[in-house]
């Protein structure tokens, strides 16, 4: 390299650093609000108080980064392997030790403190799977091994916290998709995943909600909805291009597009009309038919005029229909009732014996009271009051909307965001996959919890229980986020090293 | 590796962290900013606002004695959560009730329709209004019911067994008067007056609602006040009300006419102030206590002697007799007949066929003999020749509205405004009234018998009463009332305006004198007696069973200060029932005491019977 050589110092990234202090500083300042009893106050700071264990965490978690930005960048590469094997036995083991928790099985003691090895185990897998990507010729797409291998070392901690029974927990790994897609996962793999969260979620969240006098369900209605629209959006972004042909070949093809969009929208519209203003009556079906006829009618004309992606299109289309009826079905016919609640609150869709339901219109009226500007440092009635269940920790946000109002909730949301962008910057700037494959992990796992987790308390996610970095209360969480924050600030830091 | 077209994916990823903020952000828009139902949902959270009851304003008597007061009531209180594994059987034993009755109450608190404002961790009612006794035998074994708790609230209390109509009772709102209530002031679990001056009164005696305004958390616990109850307000207390009644002439008329139907009421003509007001057959008030009220309710509604109706102000009778002096007034004012006027009477009123009987004495009459001995053909004439007056009168219908001018001045024919609720206008028949019944084809020999306060004519005993005090006021009354002073406030105004009737003040004395006469030697002779000199009139009412016996009078004759009317339910002749009751009254409240000869009478009329048989009226 040309540049001047550059020390440690002079290549830390303070940008994150700053960020990390002040999401610490608001995240300490909201547990303040979200404990504060109307009851009195102790010393904030005394041990027996959630503010006092925080801030003790808050230190140690300081003194943790201190020390991983002491050490060398290189150890991380080397020992990935063995943090990775020594985490996966120290998860199976936990179930076995853990005291059970309200039926969690994942909280290991250590002396007065209680540890969760799951939140350590994000880190540990980040720097395994970089590790097997950073290999010398590995191509994400190049071989069967490679995707497998991948795939097995993001399975692996999924399935040992699921015994954990932390389900919650166990689903932020599936966001490191999100990171195989920047390393070249196709996007129609990553299109096809999102879609079928989107079909099930959304089409069982609104199954029992019934549109147009009773005769059809809002959630089927909406699926079908989805199906069209993404099946119009295919084809129009696959639509061949002036290189794929002539002008006739171009002009020939783009009629797929308009007849699907024409018959698909143009049924949606009658039917919704019609049940409107004639007769209700169970447009799903109707709709359903049209969908099916249009699929086939793609697949039919993407043989006859030898354009196969008109075909896939056409599979695609089947292929959501099938799959949201399939699951439809072995939800509710094919699980046995307890099953089928089950799997119906792991995924947050429907009240738990506690009352989700109940817990989110609690978290939205704690929020909506908040106002503009909000009602002012340790004055929100509602979490004092405890009206918001788990506020500590998973509703932790809804202390922030109360208190601050929609400037300041907005202004977390910022700064998460910058954070995440910073994290894209950083991640592309690394001269080794090593670093960028870290990097965008870490970017996965945040942008999962920060989605995930406000978007639960704002009523638009399903309600699963994992923390807001840096603001929930926890230790092990805290801990969790910045040793993974940190171990890629350290990566990051050694970017500019000559010798390698 | 670098692979340009994979390097352009961190656009999209970054692209999905914007939009995910941006959609999170515009959410927030909407919760925070776009309605303020979160806000009042919050509110309506966090923000318990608890009432706290002013007591409510005692009532007395007009000599001061206590009649109606507040005494603490404990309410039995449970907490759901806490009150697990409590021995059932043991506590209902303990407290009196069947284990039926404890698993309908439970069920019914549970119940978050009818109960909506349950909560496991909070006290909910479980039987209200223990009495003092029943409290403290339960106390003694309340450690053995954890979960179980004790709530002081206060309850009417009655001192006496009497009045019970003009004291009225509480109980709690119901529906209906919550929605009735213009100022929207009661809630569900409030009291209310129900009857007698606790209704008529009820804004004096109910005083304020204060209210404390508290957090209260998720469980429905109080964590404290709000803003350090800067918005509390504090309640102000019932205003007290002394009643003109007096209590010991009120007792004695209540013994006078047990095993009697009927009704008593005696007014302070200079004031209009109703000293007693007797309905019998009455009931005790402290039986509507606390608990007991709903049943004795039931009971007393059930009874086909009608306890429960205030005879006084709503029953409306023929006046019989009584009225007869309102006629003299009339043809007196009018000119039809001076007090020299005779008319034959010999045994009653003929005319053609028609007959109006009457009894046996001298033939024929002037004016105030015809008082005193009540002649039914001198009314009958006087009526017949007013009626049927041409000169004076174009028609037989203008004459009769002129005659009913008269009697609407005196009072009669519509309510009279009294201080309690219920009441009744009675009946005084008009020329409209008779064309419709008659067709058009009637005169005064047709509706003859309202000139002897029979046919149409109906009057309640207080228009009664009220007619007596006009005369002893010789020409105008105010409008009676049982309410004396309210608490720092003035009676409304129709309670010290004199209101004029359209008779003279010279018809008035010729009247008086014909009372007078009745007395010292007419139907009313047992009034007469030696401190004073009374006024009377007797009435003996026809009607489908035995004639009821009435009597209106007033004493002294000079500066009266009470007029009476008596009307007992079949009681026969007015001088039966009517006058020794109305005499012993009067002497009771003159005098502030009986004598002995009259204290004999009284026993031996408060031991006198009449039967009812399966009579229910």
């Amino acid at each position: 390299m040309q540049k001047k050589k550059k020390g440690i110092f002079g290549s830390i990234d303070w940008l994150t650093i700053i960020l990390f202090l002040v999401l610490l500083a608001l995240g300490w300042g909201t547990i303040c609000g979200a404990c504060y009893d109307f009851d009195g106050m102790d010393n904030l700071l005394s041990l027996s108080t959630r503010t006092g264990m925080q801030a003790l965490w808050i230190g140690v978690s300081v003194v943790v980064a201190f020390v991983i930005m002491l050490t060398d960048d290189r150890i991380f590469d080397a020992f990935s392997f063995i943090i990775y094997a020594a985490m996966m036995v120290l998860l199976f083991v936990t179930p076995f030790v853990a005291n059970d928790i309200h039926g969690s099985l994942s909280w290991i003691k250590v002396g007065p403190f209680s540890l969760q090895p799951a939140e350590f185990a994000k880190f540990a897998t980040s720097l395994a799977i970089a590790k097997f990507m950073s290999s010398y010729g590995f191509s994400l797409m190049g071989s069967w091994r490679n995707m497998l291998g991948s795939f097995l070392l993001i399975l692996l901690p999924m399935g040992l916290i699921v015994l954990q029974r932390e389900t919650g927990s166990a689903l932020v790994y599936f966001s490191l998709f999100l990171m195989l897609y920047r390393e070249g996962l196709p996007g129609s793999i990553l299109f096809a995943g999102v879609s079928a969260v989107l079909y099930f979620v959304i089409g069982i969240r609104y199954a029992d909600t019934l549109i147009f006098n009773h005769s059809t369900s809002l959630g089927t209605f909406l699926v079908l909805l989805m199906i069209l629209i993404f099946t119009v959006g295919m084809l129009y972004t696959y639509a061949p291009s002036a290189k794929d042909g002539d002008h006739v070949a171009r002009t020939r093809s783009y009629t797929p597009l308009i007849n699907v969009a024409v018959y698909g929208f143009g049924t949606v519209l009658l039917s919704t009309l019609f049940c409107l203003y004639v007769r209700p009556f169970n447009a799903a079906i109707l709709i359903m038919a049209v969908l099916i006829v249009l699929a086939f009618y793609l697949i039919v004309r993407g043989l006859v005029d030898h354009l196969y992606r008109y075909c896939y299109i056409g599979l695609f289309a089947l292929g959501s229909l099938a799959f949201f009826f399939s699951a439809h079905t072995i939800l509710y016919k094919v699980l046995e009732d307890h099953q089928q609640k089950r799997v119906l609150v792991l995924l947050g869709l429907k009240d738990d014996p506690k009352g989700t339901g109940y817990n989110v219109i609690q978290a939205q009226i704690a929020i909506g009271s908040g106002g503009l500007e909000g009602k002012g440092f340790l004055n929100g009635t509602q979490t004092k009051l405890k009206y918001v269940p788990e506020q500590e920790t998973d509703f932790i946000f809804c202390t922030v909307g109360e208190e601050q109002g929609f400037i300041g909730s907005s202004v977390v949301l910022v700064l998460f965001l910058v954070l995440l962008l910073r994290i894209i910057q950083v991640a592309e700037r690394q001269p080794y996959a090593f670093g960028r494959v870290y990097g965008y992990c870490v970017f996965s796992i945040f942008f999962f919890h920060v989605l995930i987790n406000i978007g639960m308390v704002l009523g638009l996610a399903p309600v699963i229980g994992i923390p807001l970095p840096f603001f929930s209360y926890g230790g092990s969480s805290l801990l969790g986020f910045t040793m993974l924050l940190f171990v890629l600030l350290r990566i990051d830091a050694g970017r500019n090293r000559q010798e390698r | 590796m670098e692979d340009y077209q994979l390097s352009k994916r961190k656009y999209v990823l970054g692209l999905a962290a914007i939009v995910v903020v941006a959609i999170y952000i515009a959410r927030l828009f909407m919760l925070q900013m776009t309605s303020d139902d979160y806000k009042t949902k919050a509110d309506s959270n966090a923000l318990m606002k608890r009432i706290q009851y002013p007591a409510r304003g005692a009532i007395m008597d007009r000599k001061g004695k206590l009649l109606v007061y507040n005494q603490p009531a404990y309410d039995i209180m449970v907490v759901m959560q806490e009150q697990l594994g409590v021995d059932t059987l043991d506590l209902c034993e303990s407290l009196g009730i069947d284990t039926a009755w404890y698993r309908r109450r439970m069920a019914e608190i549970k119940d978050s329709r009818r109960n909506p404002g349950y909560s496991r961790h909070t006290q909910q009612v479980f039987m209200s209004q223990l009495s003092v006794e029943e409290f403290s035998q339960f106390q003694e074994k309340l450690f053995r019911f954890p979960g179980f708790y004790i709530q002081k609230r206060s309850i009417r209390q009655y001192k006496y067994p009497y009045a019970a109509h003009i004291l009225g009772d509480v109980a709690e709102v119901s529906p209906h008067d919550i929605e009735a209530a213009e100022d929207h002031y009661y809630q569900s679990g409030d009291y209310i007056g129900k009857q007698g001056v606790e209704r008529s009164y009820e804004k004096q005696l109910r005083g304020v609602k204060g209210s404390e305004i508290l957090l209260r958390d998720v469980h429905g616990r109080i964590k404290g006040r709000y803003k350090d109850g800067q918005f509390d307000v504090s309640p102000v207390p019932g205003k007290n009300l002394t009643l003109s009644i007096d209590l010991d002439l009120q007792a004695l008329g209540e013994r006078l006419m047990q095993h009697k139907l009927g009704s008593i009421v005696a007014i302070e003509p200079s004031t209009g102030e109703i000293l007693c007001m007797v309905n019998a057959p009455s009931y005790d008030p402290r039986l509507m206590e606390g608990r007991q009220r709903g049943k004795t309710q039931l009971e007393l509604a059930k009874d086909p002697m009608k306890p429960l109706l205030n005879r006084s102000i709503s029953g409306t009778y023929p006046p019989g007799s009584t009225f007869k002096t309102s006629q003299a007034l009339t043809f007196l004012t009018e000119g039809i007949i001076t007090p020299q006027t005779a008319y034959p009477c010999s045994g009653g009123f003929r005319y053609g066929r028609l007959k109006v009987g009457c009894h046996g004495h001298g033939s024929p009459l002037p004016l105030i003999p015809a008082i005193g001995t009540s002649c039914n053909g001198y009314f009958c004439w006087g009526l017949y020749h007013m009626l049927g007056n041409r000169q004076k009168y174009p028609t037989v219908q203008d004459a009769m509205s002129r005659w009913r001018d008269y009697m609407v001045s005196m009072g009669f024919g519509y309510r009279l405004g009294v201080d309690l609720p219920g009441e009744n206008r009675g009946m005084i028949p008009n020329a409209d009234y008779y064309d419709e019944h008659y067709h058009g084809s009637w005169n005064a020999l047709t509706i003859i018998s309202i000139a002897i306060g029979q046919g149409e004519v109906t009057l309640t005993p207080l228009q009664i009463a009220n007619l007596g005090a006009t005369i002893a006021n010789r020409g105008w009354f105010i409008t009676p009332h049982v309410v004396h002073e309210i608490q720092n406030e003035p009676l409304d105004s129709i309670y010290t305006t004199r209101r004029y009737t359209m008779a003279s003040r010279q018809a008035y004395e010729a009247v008086v004198d014909g009372m007078q006469r009745a007395v010292d030697g007419g139907t009313c002779r047992a009034a007469h007696n030696p401190w004073y000199v009374t006024c009377g009139k007797t009435g003996t009412a026809q009607n489908r069973g035995y004639d009821h016996s009435a009597f209106m009078g007033f004493a002294p004759r000079d500066n009266p200060k009470i007029a009476i009317a008596v009307y007992v339910e079949n009681g026969g002749y007015g001088a039966h029932f009517g006058v020794p009751i109305g005499a012993l009254m009067m002497e009771q409240y003159i005098n502030g005491h009986l004598s002995e000869a009259s204290k004999a009478k009284a026993d031996a009329f408060a031991a006198k019977h009449i039967s009812y048989g399966n009579y229910v009226r």
